[in-house]
């Protein structure tokens, strides 16, 4: 049981930092959808995982819950905005694809220098995992920054939010459970928000990409 | 220490005599599993080996301008090959010279090859034999740093960098293969064996339209045996890359006591596990089409990229 639990966890928690990466490997929006998706998945894994280790229900109900937020709906109102412009592609990130997979390898390589440290604090088989988190995060921001498209930016801050969410699984395991329902409620907000002033952005000026915004409108 | 010695004789015979034939049959299975999927009928799975032998029976032919590299090289390519399927653990984890079966000897008796197929293609300095020299240096020199950080990553479990050394550890903890570490690994490694062995995503082993070939731009100038000695150095590669793969991922029913049985057995799982993998390969094929050259980085940086997170999980995941 021991060995299951321990395989389990270090397979979702490399799902979750190889969905980052995949991230900023592929270019269609379709595709990034289904990267986040896994990532939700694996998230949610690593919560139930965990949970069912320590019998912490608090742990499985924010499990489930990730689940549903992270693993469905979050990516299903991604979709619909995808739909919305199925053959959009991220055609000119400002670091270009293959600078910012190198970019990942090393910002993986940084969080697990620092990370090990913090991990050492307490050493255990889930806190030994804390560093792919810090990745998880890094990666987030590096996409948010050099990504152009507004898509992209909103997958960026969701896998800042994914990356912070897996750390708190596997330091602390789960801050108590009203916290992480008013973060997972958050982050489904900024979703919505950010989709509704996608689709306004795209019928004001024909353009998600935030470079291309430079005047003011009535 | 006589019986080990009958029995790492054996081992190593039957791999390069395994490797000889079946690589080019793999090149036939893969082309027939294409030709299907498509609708033909294909060349059957043994055409490579006619192929083979047709090409042997034709006479020697050089370029005006060619020097004594043109000649030598089909010779390099094809002995690197077969010297690094000596020592590699495919049909036993034992061979001959195993204790020299390191990861950093057998890319470096690859790379000594595909160096002879450039140099081969430059030799008559025709447009054609530099351009794709040119490619396949540039996508070699792209490949190789992945293929080396993902071996490390599997070292690292393993404590050694000898490839009978992983399989056999591989063999003692099962649990490993589905480890996070291990497969993603397994996914920089399959993305590098399909650059080196230029199948289709990289390379079009099809076609000799000029704008993309680039295998089969160096090996233009070659004719009759020469160009046999060429393509069974390529084949017998493609041999040695996938029952790698498929040894790294799977490792049962590779021989690992001195019996006569347990090398049939060996020989025979060699087979079924390439055969496997050559399969995969050519459904990739299928569902894929070729990526520009200049889109090719993207897809070696996150071969790349997979080998590092699998390094950086093998040593978090400990």
């Amino acid at each position: 049981m021991s060995s299951t639990y321990v395989g389990t966890l270090e397979l979702a928690a490399g799902a979750v930092l190889l969905s980052s990466v995949m991230t900023l490997w592929r270019r269609g929006v379709g595709s990034l959808v289904s990267m986040l998706r896994l990532q939700g998945l694996a998230l949610a894994v690593v919560a139930i995982d965990l949970g069912a280790h320590e019998r912490d229900r608090a742990l499985l109900v924010t499990g489930g819950l990730v689940l549903i937020v992270k693993g469905l709906v979050v990516p299903a109102l991604l979709r619909r905005v995808a739909r919305r412009d199925p053959g959009s592609r991220e055609s000119n990130p400002r670091v270009n694809v293959p600078s910012s997979l190198v970019f990942a390898a090393a910002l993986t390589v940084l969080s697990y220098v620092v990370g090990t440290r913090i991990a050492a604090l307490a050493p255990g088989v889930a806190t030994d995992l804390a560093p792919l988190g810090l990745a998880t995060v890094l990666v987030g921001y590096f996409m948010l920054v050099t990504r152009r498209r507004a898509v992209s930016k909103i997958v960026g801050l969701l896998l800042v939010d994914n990356g912070i969410a897996l750390m708190t699984f596997l330091l602390t395991s789960g801050v108590p459970l009203i916290v992480e329902l008013g973060s997972t409620l958050d982050v489904l907000l900024v979703v919505v928000v950010l989709q509704f002033l996608m689709v306004s952005m795209g019928r004001h000026s024909r353009t998600e990409r935030l470079t291309e915004m430079k005047a003011l409108h009535d | 220490m006589g019986v080990t010695s009958w029995y790492a004789w054996a081992s190593t015979l039957l791999q390069v005599a395994a490797v000889a034939v079946g690589g080019p049959l793999l090149m036939g299975l893969m082309a027939k599993v294409k030709a299907r999927s498509e609708g033909r009928v294909g060349a059957p799975v043994v055409q490579p080996l006619r192929d083979l032998r047709k090409l042997l029976g034709k006479e020697r032919l050089h370029a005006r301008h060619s020097s004594v590299v043109l000649a030598l090289a089909p010779m390099v390519i094809l002995a690197s090959t077969a010297m690094a399927v000596a020592i590699s653990p495919l049909v036993s984890t034992r061979p001959l010279l195993s204790t020299s079966g390191d990861i950093l000897v057998i890319v470096y008796l690859l790379l000594t090859g595909s160096a002879a197929a450039a140099l081969g293609g430059l030799d008559v300095a025709t447009a054609f034999g530099g351009m794709g020299a040119s490619r396949a240096m540039t996508i070699g020199a792209l490949a190789e740093p992945a293929l080396l950080v993902a071996v490390i990553a599997m070292s690292i479990q393993s404590r050694t960098s000898n490839l009978g050394g992983i399989v056999s550890a591989t063999l003692a903890h099962p649990d490993w293969v589905l480890g996070p570490s291990r497969l993603l690994a397994l996914g920089a490694l399959v993305i590098v064996v399909i650059a080196e062995t230029g199948r289709i995503p990289v390379d079009n082993p099809a076609t000799h339209l000029e704008l993309t070939m680039i295998h089969e731009a160096m090996v233009l100038e070659y004719a009759g045996p020469e160009l046999a000695v060429t393509s069974l150095g390529e084949a017998m590669r493609l041999g040695l890359l996938f029952s790698l793969v498929a040894n790294l991922i799977v490792p049962w029913g590779i021989a690992t006591r001195p019996t006569a049985l347990a090398l049939v057995a060996g020989v025979v799982f060699l087979g079924l596990k390439a055969a496997a993998v050559a399969l995969g390969v050519a459904l990739i094929e299928v569902r894929s089409a070729k990526l520009r050259l200049f889109r090719l980085p993207e897809l070696l940086a996150g071969g790349f990229v997979l080998s590092v997170l699998a390094v950086v999980t093998g040593l978090v995941a400990r």
